[in-house]
C-alpha cells in the first residue's frame, strides 16, 4: 500500500516533467495549416473579413488575426512570432536591418489603399484644413478652433499611440509635412495630444466631444463624425476622403495598406494572399470601407 | 478524530521498510523544499529579467536624463527617452485615488467594525467584496463609457479622459483593500480598551475616535499603503481613461499617461533587445521598485500591529 | 454632568455617525450602480448565438465562444500550475521550514510577489516564456505568466488554511507513529482543503479577469476556432472586452456591454463559489 502511495506522488510528477519536455522540444512549431496575422489596427477589419471568407472555402486552414498596431506586427515579424505582418505604414530601414540581423527577409505586398480621414464633431463649423494647419494643430502651435475658422473652444487633438502605423504615417506625412516645401523632420507631436490605444476609442471620443479632432482610417469613419476636406496648400481645393479621391490620387493623405512576410509567401500563406488580391478579395475591401488596389 | 493514518508496526516488516519509508519521506521533503523556494526563484527571476533587459537602457540615456527628461519619442530618429511625464502622471492618479479612497475607506471601516449592526455588516461586506472582484478592464470600460463624459461636462473640461477620471476609478479599486484591512485592524483592538473608555464615561464616537482608531493606526496605515500600491500598479484602467498625453501633467484634469500605461502602450511595438524595449523594461524596473517599497513598508507595519495586540 | 454638555457630545456623535454612514453608502453604491448598469446594458446582447458561436465580421456579429473557452483554458492552466506548487510551498513553510533567515526571505518574497504590478508580470512572461523559452504568444505562455502571478495567492491562502488546522491533530498522529508526510497527507491536508480550494478558486477568478499580462504576452483579436494545443494562440474575455471597446469600427454598443456582462458573470460566480466553500467549511467545523 505504501508503494501505491509513493507512485501516486511520483507518477504525476513524472507525467508533468514529461509533458514539459515534450512541449519544450516541440517549442514554437505551429501546424502547417494555420496562419498568424499580427499588426495594424487599421488593417484588422479587412484581414478579419478576408480570414473569415478564406476559412469558409478552405476548411482545414485556421487564421488568427491580431491588431494591436503596425509596430507590433513588424516587431513580431522580426522576432519570428508571426506569419504575416499587416501594416498601415512602410517598414523602416532600421527595422529591415534588424530583421535581416535576425535572419528575416521582409517581403512587401500592398493589399489595399486607405484615405486617412481627419474627423471632427458634427457640430464643428470647420469643414476644411490645410496640411500646414493640421501640422500646427498636432504640434500644439494652434490651440483654439477659432484660429482655423471655427468656434472659440480649445482643440483636443487625438492621436494613436506609438504601436500604431497610423501614428507614424501621420507624423511623417502631416506633422512633418513630408513632400511639401515646409517639410520639417524635427517636428514632433505636441505634449497635449492624447495618445489613445485604439482607433475606435478615438472615433468615439470625437463623436462625443465638440473639441476633438482625430485621424482614423477610412474604414473607421461613421455617421457620428464629420470628415474634413484636406487642402494640400492654401491655394488648392479641399478634397474629401473617399474611394474615388483615394484611387485617383487627389486626396493628399492616402497611404498603402501592406502585408509583410518573411520572404516571398509560399504554400497556404501564398494561397491566402492570392485570395486577398483577387477580385473577390478586393470587393471585400470596398465593403469594409477602404480603397481597393484598382 | 485522528483521521486515516496508517499505523505501521515496524517490527513486522523489518528494517528495509523503515529505510524505504525514510527515503520516501526524504524525496517528498526535497520536492516540498523545491516548491518552497519557487517563490524566491520567481521573484529573483523577475528582478533578474528587469535588470537584464532594463539596465542597458541607462547606457543609452543617462539615469538622470531618463528619470527627469520630458521627451518620450521612441519611434523618432534618434529616439529620446525621458519619463518624468509618466512618473508625474502616476503620482497624480495615485494622489486623486488616495484622496478619495482613504477618508471614505477608513470611515466605512470604522462604521462596519464599530457601529454597524451585524445584519448591516453582513449586507455591506459582500458588496465591498464584489467591488474587489470586478476586473480592471471592466472598471476601465465603465470609466470610458460612463464616467468620462460625466467628468467632462461636470468640470467643463475639453475631454473626460484625464487623471481625474482615472483617479476616481482607481479609488474604487483601492477601496476594498483599505476597508478590509482597516476593519481587521480595528477589530484587533482589544475590547478592554473600549470598555475602559466607556467606564470613563465616553460616548461610542469618542471611543472610536480617541481609542479605537489610534489603537489601530498602524494597521490602518498599512491598509492605506497597500491601497496606494494597488493604485500605482494598475494598468488597464489608466490605459483606457487617463488620456495618454505626453506632456508633463500640471493638474489632475490634464490627460496623462502613467507609467503602467506607458509600458502597455509601447511594449507591442518594441523589438526584442531594441532601444524602446530596453527603455520600457527600465520603466518596469522603476515601477517594480516603487511597488516593492510600498508593499514592504506596509507589511512591516502590519507585523508591528499584529505583534502589538498578540496575546 | 449637566444635561446641556451631554447633548452636545451626543450631537457630535450623531453627526460623526451620519458621516460614517454616508461614507459607507458612497463606498457601496458605485458597485451596485456598475453591476446594474452592466446587466441592463449587456443583457440585450446575450443570446444562445452570442455564447456559442465564434465572432464574425471582425467581431461585430456572431458570438464570443472562443473568448469564453480561452478564458476557461487560461483559468485551468493557471490553477494546474499554481495550485500544486502553492500547496507544496505552503507545506514547506508550515511544516518543514525552520525559523531562520532563509524562511524569512521566502516569506518576504511572497509578500513582494503579491504586490508586483500585473504589467510587470506581463514583461516577465514576455521575456521568459514567449522569447527565452520560445513558447511564443500562446496559451502556454499566458497560463504560465498568470500562474506566477497566482502563486503568491495560492501559497498565502494554503498556508493560512494549513495553519488553521489545530496542532493537537497532527501531534496525535505523530504520537501514534505516523510519519510527518503521512500526517500531512491524510490529516492536515484534508482538513485544510476547503481553505486551499477557496484560495484556488479565487486565484482562478483573478486569472479570468487579468488583461495586462495577456495583452503583453499576446492574446489574439480574432480566432476562427478553439485552441487545439497549449501552443496555439487564444482569445480571452478581458482582452476581448478591451478590443471591442476600443479596436473595431462601428461595434454595436450592446455587444461591448454583453462581453462585459459575460466576463463579470464568470468572475463573480467564481468569487461566490469561493465564499460558499468558505462558509460551508466554517459551518461544518463549528457544528461537529
Amino acid at each position: 500500500m505504501r508503494k501505491r502511495k509513493k507512485l501516486l506522488i511520483i507518477l504525476p510528477v513524472v507525467v508533468v516533467v514529461a509533458l514539459v519536455v515534450i512541449i519544450v522540444t516541440l517549442g514554437g512549431g505551429g501546424g502547417s495549416s494555420s496562419i498568424k496575422i499580427i499588426g495594424s489596427n487599421t488593417v484588422t477589419p479587412l484581414s478579419s473579413v478576408w480570414a473569415e471568407e478564406f476559412m469558409g472555402t478552405n476548411a482545414d486552414v485556421s487564421i488568427a488575426v491580431s491588431g494591436p498596431g503596425s509596430g507590433v506586427g513588424i516587431a513580431a515579424l522580426i522576432n519570428g512570432t508571426t506569419d504575416i505582418c499587416q501594416a498601415s505604414r512602410q517598414i523602416k530601414q532600421s527595422e529591415i536591418d534588424q530583421a535581416e540581423a535576425n535572419g528575416v527577409e521582409p517581403y512587401e505586398i500592398q493589399v489595399a489603399t486607405d484615405a486617412l480621414s481627419v474627423v471632427v464633431h458634427p457640430s464643428n463649423p470647420v469643414s476644411e484644413l490645410t496640411i500646414l494647419q493640421l501640422s500646427a494643430i498636432y504640434t500644439g502651435e494652434i490651440t483654439n478652433w477659432n484660429e482655423v475658422g471655427g468656434n472659440d473652444i480649445e482643440i483636443v487633438a487625438i492621436a494613436r499611440d506609438t504601436n500604431s502605423g497610423t501614428h507614424v504615417f501621420f507624423k511623417e506625412h502631416v506633422v512633418q509635412m513630408q513632400g511639401l516645401p515646409a517639410e520639417d523632420k524635427s517636428l514632433e507631436y505636441g505634449g497635449n495630444v492624447l495618445m489613445l490605444p485604439s482607433t475606435e476609442e478615438g472615433v468615439n471620443q470625437v463623436a462625443d466631444n465638440p473639441n476633438a479632432v482625430f485621424y482614423p482610417g477610412l474604414g473607421y469613419v461613421t455617421e457620428a463624425v464629420k470628415s474634413l476636406a484636406i487642402k494640400q496648400t492654401a491655394d488648392s481645393t479641399g478634397i474629401l476622403p473617399s474611394l474615388q479621391t483615394a484611387l485617383d490620387g487627389t486626396y493628399p493623405i492616402a497611404r498603402p495598406l501592406l502585408f509583410y512576410t518573411d520572404g516571398e509567401p509560399t504554400g497556404v500563406i501564398k494561397d491566402f494572399v492570392d485570395y486577398c488580391l483577387s477580385p473577390e478579395g478586393q470587393d471585400k475591401v470596398i465593403e469594409i470601407g477602404y480603397v481597393p488596389l484598382q | 478524530m485522528l483521521g486515516r493514518t496508517s499505523t505501521v508496526t515496524t517490527a513486522e516488516y523489518g528494517k528495509t521498510l523503515r529505510r524505504r519509508r525514510r527515503f520516501g519521506e526524504k524525496l517528498i521533503e526535497s520536492w516540498v523544499f523545491l516548491a518552497g523556494i519557487l517563490t524566491i526563484v520567481v521573484l529573483l527571476g523577475i528582478i533578474a529579467l528587469l535588470l537584464k533587459e532594463g539596465l542597458p537602457a541607462f547606457l543609452y540615456t543617462p539615469p538622470w536624463e531618463f528619470l527627469f527628461g520630458t521627451e518620450w519619442y521612441p519611434v523618432s530618429d534618434p529616439p529620446t527617452f525621458g519619463i518624468s511625464s509618466f512618473f508625474v502622471a502616476t503620482l497624480w492618479v495615485t494622489l486623486v485615488a488616495t484622496a478619495i479612497s482613504v477618508p471614505i475607506g477608513i470611515a466605512c471601516a470604522a462604521y462596519l467594525a464599530e457601529v454597524a449592526s451585524a445584519k448591516v455588516r453582513e449586507t455591506v461586506k459582500p458588496i465591498i467584496e464584489i467591488l474587489a472582484g470586478i476586473p480592471s478592464v471592466v472598471m476601465g470600460f465603465i470609466g470610458l463609457m460612463l464616467l468620462s463624459p460625466l467628468v467632462q461636462s461636470a468640470f467643463n473640461l475639453n475631454t473626460g479622459l484625464c487623471g481625474f477620471t482615472a483617479g476616481i476609478m482607481l479609488s474604487l479599486m483601492s477601496l476594498p483593500i483599505i476597508i478590509s484591512i482597516s476593519e481587521d485592524a480595528l477589530r484587533a483592538v482589544p475590547d478592554d480598551f473600549r470598555e475602559a473608555s466607556y467606564a470613563l464615561g465616553a460616548t461610542k464616537w469618542e471611543t472610536v475616535r480617541h481609542v479605537c482608531i489610534p489603537g489601530a493606526l498602524s494597521g490602518i496605515t498599512a491598509a492605506v499603503m497597500l491601497g496606494v500600491g494597488r493604485a500605482i500598479g494598475e494598468t488597464m484602467t489608466v490605459l483606457m481613461v487617463a488620456g495618454g498625453a505626453l506632456a508633463v501633467p500640471v493638474s489632475p484634469a490634464d490627460p496623462m499617461m502613467p507609467m503602467t500605461a506607458a509600458i502597455a502602450s509601447g511594449i507591442g511595438n518594441a523589438v526584442r533587445g531594441g532601444l524602446q524595449y530596453q527603455a520600457l523594461f527600465a520603466i518596469g524596473l522603476i515601477l517594480f521598485i516603487l511597488t516593492l517599497a510600498v508593499n514592504l513598508i506596509a507589511d512591516r507595519v502590519l507585523e508591528r500591529q499584529r505583534r502589538k495586540f498578540a496575546r | 454632568m449637566r444635561a446641556g454638555a451631554v447633548s452636545k457630545r451626543q450631537l457630535s456623535q450623531r453627526t460623526a455617525f451620519t458621516f460614517l454612514i454616508v461614507a459607507t453608502i458612497i463606498a457601496a453604491l458605485p458597485v451596485l450602480a456598475i453591476v446594474i448598469q452592466i446587466i441592463v446594458s449587456g443583457v440585450d446582447a446575450i443570446s444562445l448565438e452570442f455564447l456559442t458561436e465564434a465572432p464574425s465580421q471582425a467581431g461585430k456579429a456572431g458570438g464570443i465562444l472562443p473568448a469564453i473557452v480561452g478564458t476557461f483554458y487560461l483559468m485551468l492552466g493557471t490553477i494546474i500550475v499554481a495550485l500544486p506548487l502553492g500547496v507544496m510551498a505552503a507545506i514547506y513553510l508550515t511544516e518543514y521550514a525552520r525559523d531562520n533567515w532563509f524562511t524569512r526571505v521566502v516569506n518576504l518574497a511572497i509578500v513582494n510577489l503579491a504586490g508586483v504590478p500585473s504589467i510587470v508580470y506581463g514583461l516577465f512572461g514576455l521575456g521568459i516564456f514567449v522569447l527565452m523559452f520560445n513558447f511564443g504568444m500562446s496559451l502556454l505562455s499566458a497560463s504560465l505568466t498568470l500562474a506566477c502571478q497566482a502563486l503568491a495567492m495560492t501559497v498565502t491562502t494554503s498556508r493560512e488554511a494549513i495553519l488553521a488546522v489545530p496542532r493537537q491533530y497532527s501531534e496525535g498522529s505523530l504520537a501514534v507513529g505516523a510519519t510527518k508526510w503521512q500526517t500531512i497527507r491524510h490529516l492536515v491536508l484534508p482538513q485544510a482543503s476547503p481553505g486551499i480550494i477557496t484560495g484556488a478558486v479565487l486565484a482562478m477568478s483573478r486569472a479570468a479577469g487579468e488583461t495586462a499580462p495577456i495583452l503583453v504576452v499576446g492574446a489574439a483579436f480574432l480566432l476562427p476556432g478553439l485552441p487545439q494545443s497549449p501552443l496555439d494562440q487564444f482569445m480571452a474575455l478581458p482582452y476581448h472586452l478591451y478590443t471591442v471597446a476600443a479596436h473595431v469600427p462601428g461595434m454595436p454598443k450592446s455587444t461591448m456591454w454583453g462581453v462585459a456582462l459575460v466576463l463579470l458573470v464568470v468572475v463573480l460566480s467564481f468569487n461566490v463559489l469561493a465564499t460558499v466553500i468558505r462558509l460551508r467549511a466554517r459551518q461544518r467545523r463549528y457544528s461537529s
